[in-house]
């Protein structure tokens, strides 16, 4: 009887630390292969290779580099110490102008072009992104 | 001004109530009367009715633009209408701590009036321990975030509040959302309490299973009121995005979930005490860091506001320690000695309620990971990363396929021991309904992924059964079924959402026309309107399906005077069966409009089904208070 009792407390854990692995490695894996990585366009510009992966950059929409057509949005994003063009076609979000900040999502094409996916923008119209706070702050 | 001072000192007076009460609750805890001291009472009502005092005073000096105050000054603008004036109070900072502040007093007040059935030990250290969060909050309050802050000179207009918080549901949304988080403050004092006191036992878990309810059933209600809200008036189109900020707000929501079929085993066997209490502390510590994190800054979400970290360094030490506190109390006082012997079967109630609580842990853990591995990696290394939809889509989806089996047949299993010797026909014959519905659906539609192929079926058998369950003439359990039923009605209307949904986007010039595969969008024209503080323009479209069924849509853009901001407010036709979606933005300076037009299938039954899973828990709230 004690046994039985004994038996089933450490299958019980056993199943519990199982569990727990397991999804912590599924978890931690999964992870891996899912982030994003954010960058400025001066850390792009300093990237020893370019990846296939999505990743985010983040800094300021230069000013009158706005250029739309009736299928894509053509602009440029700044940290004020480099530059990166930007084309996208999709929904843009209404703080998305010239002169503030804007994080877009997408594919690099080379140290100069990203194809972008996404764009987001702060919902603050004082927000603006640490790097360019950062670039601005410097100068 | 006046009303501003008296916010001010009535605060302080709140504080000074939460000193009086600590000696006289502890002098009074050793006496072997049954009664609390009458001054307890008068003394935490007075407590609720001074930080309620200063709330209306705060909320006056919103409805009178008393620029005077920091706050008012920062959130709020003459022109603004007054239910946004009044809703300013709480959509800021300030005025949203002083609201926890509110609701804190105001349950524990509530608690010991409602409690009086429960061991005065218990009620008066649940008290004590409440009264420590309080203190806690008062302090950072007045320390950090004083709602009452002067200006010299008075400014002559404000600052305005963010025109994307003026909107209906987001008015209400902090309010019910918090009446959830601060709902788990009483279980965790509760639960603390009774660990001292011995005191974990089908009665407290009869009796603390209502605090368990209303803050479910909030937390649930505050949830949906910020997802319809993302979905109309940010403009993305969806319902859930799985932003840093929804997903500190879903974490409490997992865990409470898991507690609330937690305590239902304990109300039954004295078993799973000590899993009962780490629910119940871990409730609690993730409101309030899911506070914590929004208000500090840390979060790279799409929708935090500009911070100080100052704030963020404080509650992150009240955090540590609560934790510690927690963590003493538990290790300290419970024994887990005075367990049932009960012999636990596995096809039992008790055992599935352990595996949907193992559900909600992983649940819980990946959503955790995703929403802290970011800030953690940037702490360490300096990397800025973000996790996306398709890191939690991986992770829960195949999960939920045993979940949804687990949940159809659960509720069939009965307390201790159950055995499948009657297998009924109706049972056959649904789940065979249901998988010649999936493959008809198939057959006809195609679905993109493997994924949701072998969820589909098992997800409307669920919903057949949860269903037939709900109409069935046996009403025992009404509210659990009602609560079940709305969740498979919920998984199953976001699977159909995320099947038949289609959507375009284009740049569009006023006058041009666009074709596509499903009809054409014209935009007519241009209208100009005037509200009370914002300008906005109004474009007319007209859209032609592929039935040729025309329907005219007009989204708008407003632009408020102060802060001047651009919002835009799409336009929805809600039918049963979907929603058509369109939203306009405006570049600066530019001609085109970029359009984006959406069918959004099922999206009502989202919120509905919401809804009536939330009603399942004010259903078994309702009839406890009639059952008394």
């Amino acid at each position: 009887m004690y046994g039985k009792k004994v038996k089933l407390r450490i299958l019980f854990l056993f199943l519990v630390i199982t569990t727990l692995v397991l999804s912590i490695y599924l978890i931690l894996k999964s992870l891996e292969e899912n982030v994003v990585y954010f960058l400025s366009p001066t850390e792009i510009r300093n990237l020893a290779e370019i990846k296939e992966e999505k990743i985010r950059i983040g800094g300021m929409v230069k000013n009158q580099s706005i250029i739309i057509n009736s299928n894509e949005i053509n602009f440029i994003i700044t940290d004020l110490k480099n530059e990166i063009n930007v084309s996208y076609s999709g929904s843009i979000p209404n703080l998305f102008s010239e002169g503030k900040g804007v994080v877009a999502e997408g594919y690099l094409r080379d140290r100069n072009f990203l194809s972008a996916t996404k764009i987001l923008a702060k919902h603050d119209e004082n927000y603006m992104p640490p790097e360019v706070k950062e670039a601005l702050g410097d100068k | 001004m006046l009303a501003n001072q008296i916010g001010y000192y009535s605060l302080i007076l709140g504080l000074i109530s939460s000193i009086i009460i600590i000696p006289i609750s502890l002098k009074n805890y050793p006496h072997n009367n049954e009664t609390i001291d009458r001054k307890i009472f008068s003394l935490s009502f007075f407590q609720f009715f001074f930080v309620l005092v200063s709330f209306i005073g705060l909320v006056f000096s919103f409805i009178n633009s008393d620029f005077g105050n920091e706050t008012v000054y920062n959130n709020s603008h003459t022109t603004k209408p007054l239910f946004y004036k009044i809703s300013g109070t709480w959509g800021n900072h300030e005025g949203s701590l002083l609201l926890w502040l509110l609701v804190l007093t105001f349950f524990i007040f509530l608690f010991l009036v409602k409690s009086k059935s429960q061991p005065k030990k218990y009620r008066i250290l649940t008290l004590l321990f409440q009264q420590t969060i309080i203190i806690g909050f008062f302090i950072f309050v007045l320390k950090t975030s004083n709602p009452f802050n002067y200006l010299f000179p008075t400014p002559k207009e404000g600052m305005g509040l963010n025109p994307i918080l003026q909107d209906p549901a987001l008015a209400i949304h902090p309010p019910i959302l918090y009446l959830g988080f601060v709902g788990s403050s009483v279980i965790f004092s509760s639960s603390l309490a009774a660990v001292v006191q011995g005191y974990i036992s089908k009665s407290w878990a009869n009796h603390i299973k209502i605090w368990i309810l209303i803050s479910w059933f909030f937390l649930t209600i505050g949830i949906l009121l910020g997802s319809i809200w993302a979905y109309y008036e940010l403009g993305w189109g969806g319902f859930w995005f799985w932003d840093p900020v929804e997903n500190v707000s879903l974490m409490p929501w997992l865990s409470l979930t898991a507690l609330l079929h937690c305590i239902l085993v304990l109300e039954k066997k004295t078993i799973l005490t000590s899993w009962t209490i780490i629910l119940s502390i871990s409730t609690f510590v993730l409101s309030v860091s899911g506070t914590f994190l929004v208000r500090s800054g840390i979060l790279n979400s799409v929708h935090t506001f500009a911070n100080d970290p100052e704030r963020g360094l404080f509650i992150l030490f009240f955090l540590f320690f609560l934790i510690f506190l927690a963590l003493i109390v538990f290790f300290m006082f419970h024994k887990n000695g005075n367990h049932e012997t009960v012999k636990i079967n596995f096809l039992s109630k008790e055992t599935s309620i352990l595996i949907n609580n193992w559900f909600m842990m992983y649940f819980l853990s990946v959503v955790l990971i995703g929403t802290l591995y970011p800030i953690f990696l940037e702490v360490l290394t300096n990397e800025k990363i973000s996790v996306g939809p398709p890191f939690y889509n991986k992770l829960i989806l195949p999960f939920l396929v045993p979940f949804l089996i687990f949940m159809t047949f659960v509720p069939y299993l009965k307390w201790i021991k159950s055995e499948f010797n009657k297998i009924k026909i109706d049972i056959i014959l649904l789940f065979i309904l249901s998988f010649i519905v999936s493959i008809l659906l198939f057959k006809q539609f195609g679905f993109e992924s493997l994924m949701i192929s072998i969820l589909i079926p098992f997800t409307f058998y669920l919903f057949l059964i949860t269903a037939k369950d709900l109409l069935s003439k046996n009403k025992k359990n009404f509210s659990q079924k009602v609560s079940h039923f709305g969740f498979s009605f919920l998984v199953l209307s976001i699977l159909l959402n995320s099947i038949f949904s289609s959507e375009i986007i284009i740049n569009l010039k006023e006058g041009e026309r666009f074709s596509f595969q499903g009809g054409t969008i014209t935009f007519h024209s241009l209208e100009e309107n005037n509200g009370k503080n914002y300008k906005s323009i109004i474009g007319n479209f007209e859209i032609y399906d592929d039935k040729n069924q025309s329907i005219k849509l007009m989204p708008e853009l407003r632009i408020y005077n102060q802060p001047s901001i651009v919002t835009s407010e799409a336009d929805i036709k809600t039918t049963l069966f979907y929603d058509k979606f369109l939203v306009m933005n405006s570049v600066k300076n530019n001609e085109y409009f970029n359009v984006r037009y959406q069918v959004k299938s099922f999206m009502i039954w989202i919120w509905i089904s919401t809804l009536i899973l939330a009603l399942g828990g004010f259903l078994s709230f309702t009839k406890r208070l009639y059952e008394k």
